[in-house]
């Protein structure tokens, strides 16, 4: 029992980081039809910044905030420079250029870098908390990992519900031709797309980099989970994204925790096929069915 | 005043319009009638600047506007309504109205949602569905409301009867008749359904293969059986 | 001369024929060469050839069929297990321990390659990618998962010495090049026997029945399948194909590389043979052959340039992933046009959703 509290506990936690991936994953998504895959080296990218920062005697915070501010800026030059010209285009070529910018922003950072692992710094204790004699499975860093998820989600619904700029960035997703007669500047709103995923994957790196390692792989696993999480959610929904992290987050910590840890990438292969042949429109899209 | 001044316009080597001159007056129903691929959409698309104009220019209330981004145009008073009903499908109706109005005629109050509700009260009804729950008809007035949130002087509509039923067609056109008073509009309507079109239109153009080939009140050019059955198909 | 070529018309009319003759003109050139080379040499070329089999089978499938794998890292990595569990097993002394080891490498691939290839045909652009890189990903890490695949630290993989080849061997090759034949050599003409045929068989099936349907369906699915062709069965074939090559090239390359271990197939490696095939310019093998020696030969080069440049060696060594990011990159915004012909599928999917959207706003 205790053990099942334990897996739970860090399958929710490990849910919330996916979540954010896949979101950030979705937003690219709905903007451009492009499946981001050099999403993690993005992050990646900007968690090193932020290390940087640290080892440089900058508070935590502020750090993350830069990163933040690095992973906007990152993602809207991203779209603007190499982006831009294969919207629309082909959609193997989008997935073979973001595969590319993988490759390329991973050797970068290790030639810039280094190839070795390094301590991240978390913000509060990544100690499991004790209950009397015993402890529980999540730790205070844990939890804020939860709750920084949960602001973000809030934030972008604030943002894609309730502001102009958000109707904006849905319309000039959804059709941009009328969305330009509307007199919206659609490709603006697509480099803001961009940079607000990036921003979203850049709190996601943080969070997955806290109280552990890091080197310029140590987010190569969140490529295929974040997609993974995102195809569950159906790629089209911001809310799918989210139950879809927290989906894979717990079946993966169950796997990891009952079965074996190697076993848990082929068995989000497995998620993922059965998703992708049986609901192609994922668990919870409301839209039409998808080409998969 | 909205005139169109020698305009041209090409797919690759096909010449799609061919020096189309003509002018709509404020207060009044121009219909642009013509086969289909006469080039009336294409007039419509030049217009705003989604297709490249090779020649000629494009004047509203004196300002040339031939080259301004068509992000712009609706800053500048003129609307137009794509045709297939362009609502934004994933939207709701009230997303689609706001999102109208954003982007308004420069100087110009912002038009509130209820008014669009007044004209349409149909759209009322459905307020928070989503446009693609909406009927062929409503999404026509969807489109037209979303077009009046931006308080334009000049309205260009393509193909507003397009399948839709000749009870639904009559009552748009009615709804426009009106508006054209009420809001002192300049209407630019392209429309294949000659008939129907030239019972609300003051003036006539007609086109065929890129060219005007006659324009005149609209009277005069339902009265000419000749012409009616060369390119208007009545 | 004309009366040469007239007699040797029937002989080079027929694909097969001109395959073989054209295989076998070219490995006779490439065994002058290795036998000529030094050591270092003689290793990239046997690398050369691995990485230009799985390139190989790797343009068959994008190149005809038109899908997307970046698996094909992981089905090297099954091969190799598979070859270095048989070699294990059998000793690996002599050159049948050799064949038996790559043809047991084929057959695990050809199950595996249907096994994903009946759920990837359904499949198509990012969602294709996305599971295929999965695969990627998951497939290496089982080794770590049964102690029979060695863990982290991977298996040693037994591999015949020279002087233990048969004799008629020892001396055709002698013969052939006039330099006694060495463990490195042997790798490398076994690498470059291997491509040949491999290619040989490639040629032939792109140019065969099956070959016109894969392309029949990479070009326009829909008149495919109306045409009474089997989609879906004609896009598994390609897989099971292209996987068993990926198969026999992870058994070279543990031959070439003497121990099996799943840190020799990342991510990286998946997408560097894509790199490879994109470079060569889809759909043709002679393209993935110059694909596969800029595999083998670029690293070098690149690791030298950046310990130029003042790098240390780790560092030096990741120029390699940032020059092949940036020829995907690069290939892709600059030379579209280079791999439009074996993008036509996709294209023909987006003309045929753009057509439908421009039915709507089409000129009056």
């Amino acid at each position: 029992m205790q053990q099942f509290l334990d897996t739970t506990l860090g399958g929710l936690v490990l849910g919330a980081v996916y979540a954010a991936f896949a979101l950030a994953l979705c937003l690219i998504w709905r903007s451009t039809r492009i499946v981001n895959f050099a999403q993690a080296a993005m992050a990646m990218v900007t968690t090193y910044i932020a290390l940087t920062l640290i080892n440089a005697d900058v508070p935590y915070w502020v750090a993350f905030v830069a990163a933040i501010a690095a992973g906007f800026g990152l993602g809207a030059v991203i779209e603007r420079v190499i982006i831009r010209p294969v919207e629309g285009k082909a959609e193997l070529n989008a997935v073979i250029l973001t595969l590319g910018l993988f490759m390329v922003l991973h050797g970068l950072t290790a030639i810039t870098f280094g190839v070795q692992h390094r301590g991240f710094p978390a913000p509060v204790s990544t100690n499991a908390i004790a209950v009397g004699d015993s402890s529980i499975g999540i730790t205070p860093f844990g939890i804020l990992t939860i709750v920084v998820v949960a602001v973000v989600m809030a934030g972008l619904v604030v943002l894609f519900r309730f502001t102009d700029l958000g109707l904006r960035m849905r319309a000039a997703a959804f059709n941009g031709e009328v969305s330009r007669l509307l007199g919206v500047r659609v490709g603006r709103m697509l480099t803001l797309g961009w940079a607000l995923a990036a921003a979203v994957g850049a709190v996601a790196g943080m969070l997955i980099a806290g109280g552990d390692l890091v080197n310029p792989a140590f987010m190569d696993p969140f490529v295929i989970y974040g997609f993974i999480a995102a195809v569950l959610g159906g790629l089209d929904s911001p809310l799918g994204s989210v139950i879809g992290g927290l989906i894979l987050g717990l079946s993966l910590s169950y796997v990891t925790g009952y079965i074996g840890e190697h076993l848990a990438p082929l068995v989000a292969l497995g998620i993922l096929m059965v998703v992708l042949l049986v609901r192609p429109s994922g668990l919870f899209a409301a839209a039409a069915a998808r080409r998969v | 005043m909205f005139a169109v001044e020698d305009l041209s316009a090409a797919y690759g080597p096909v010449k799609a319009l061919n020096g189309v001159t003509f002018t709509a007056s404020r207060g009044q129903v121009t219909a642009v009638l013509g086969a289909n691929g006469a080039g009336k959409t294409t007039l419509l698309r030049t217009v705003s600047g989604l297709v490249r104009s090779t020649r000629g220019s494009v004047q509203l209330d004196g300002k040339d506007i031939t080259r301004t981004a068509t992000e712009k145009l609706t800053s500048y008073g003129l609307a137009h309504v794509p045709e297939g009903r362009g609502v934004i499908a994933e939207l709701t109706v009230v997303e689609n109205l706001r999102l109208g109005g954003l982007h308004r005629s420069t100087g110009s109050e912002p038009m509130p949602i209820e008014r669009i509700f007044e004209l349409f009260p149909r759209l009322g009804e459905r307020r928070d569905a989503t446009a693609h729950q909406l009927s062929g008809g409503e999404r026509q007035m969807l489109v037209i409301g979303r077009a009046l949130m931006a308080r334009p002087s000049v309205l260009l509509l393509d193909e507003p009867s397009l399948g839709l039923a000749p009870r639904v067609v009559a009552q748009i056109f009615d709804l426009l008749r009106g508006l054209v008073q009420t809001e002192e509009l300049t209407v630019v309507l392209v429309e294949q359904n000659a008939r129907s079109a030239l019972s609300i239109a003051d003036h006539g153009v007609v086109l065929n293969l890129g060219k005007v080939v006659a324009s005149a009140p609209a009277a005069e050019l339902a009265a000419d059986e000749q012409l009616r059955h060369a390119y208007l198909g009545f | 001369m004309e009366r040469l070529r007239s007699l040797l018309r029937p002989v080079t009319s027929v694909p097969l024929a001109r395959h073989l003759i054209v295989a076998l003109v070219a490995l006779l050139v490439v065994m002058a060469v290795i036998g000529m080379s030094s050591q270092y040499l003689q290793t990239r070329y046997a690398e050369m050839a691995y990485f230009a089999i799985a390139a190989g089978g790797l343009t068959l499938l994008t190149g005809l069929s038109g899908q997307l794998s970046l698996g094909h890292g992981a089905l090297m990595a099954v091969g190799a297990y598979a070859a270095t569990l048989v070699l294990e097993r059998t000793g690996g002394e002599s050159l049948a321990d050799v064949f038996v080891a790559l043809l047991v490498a084929i057959g695990v691939c050809a199950v595996v390659g249907v096994v994903v290839g009946v759920p990837a045909a359904r499949l198509h652009g990012p969602y294709i990618a996305g599971a295929t890189l999965t695969l990627a990903v998951a497939v290496p890490r089982l080794a770590n998962q049964w102690d029979v695949l060695g863990g982290e630290q991977g298996l040693q993989v037994p591999v015949p010495r020279a002087s233990e080849l048969p004799a008629w061997i020892q001396d055709l090759i002698w013969f052939f090049t006039a330099v006694e034949i060495d463990q490195y050599s042997f790798l490398a003409y076994l690498g470059w026997l291997l491509l040949a045929l491999t290619f040989v068989a490639l040629a032939n099936l792109s140019r065969s029945r099956v070959g016109r349907r894969w392309r029949a369906v990479r070009d326009d699915d829909v008149s495919a399948e109306l045409a009474g062709i089997h989609l879906g069965r004609a896009r598994v074939v390609a897989f099971t194909v292209s996987a068993m090559c990926a198969g026999l090239a992870g058994g070279l390359m543990a031959m070439n590389v003497r121990l099996t271990a799943p840190g020799a197939f990342t991510i990286t490696l998946s997408l560097t043979l894509l790199a490879a095939v994109v470079l060569g310019g889809l759909g043709s093998l002679t393209g993935a052959l110059i694909g596969a020696g800029v595999l083998a030969f670029l690293p070098h080069f690149a690791t030298d340039l950046g310990e130029s440049f003042g790098l240390s060696a780790t560092q030096a060594a990741e120029v390699t992933p940032v020059v092949y990011g940036l020829v995907l990159m690069l290939v892709i915004l600059l030379a579209p046009a280079g791999i439009v012909g074996s993008l036509r599928p996709f294209l023909a999917r987006l003309s045929a959703t753009s057509a439908l959207g421009s039915t709507k706003e089409k000129t009056t």
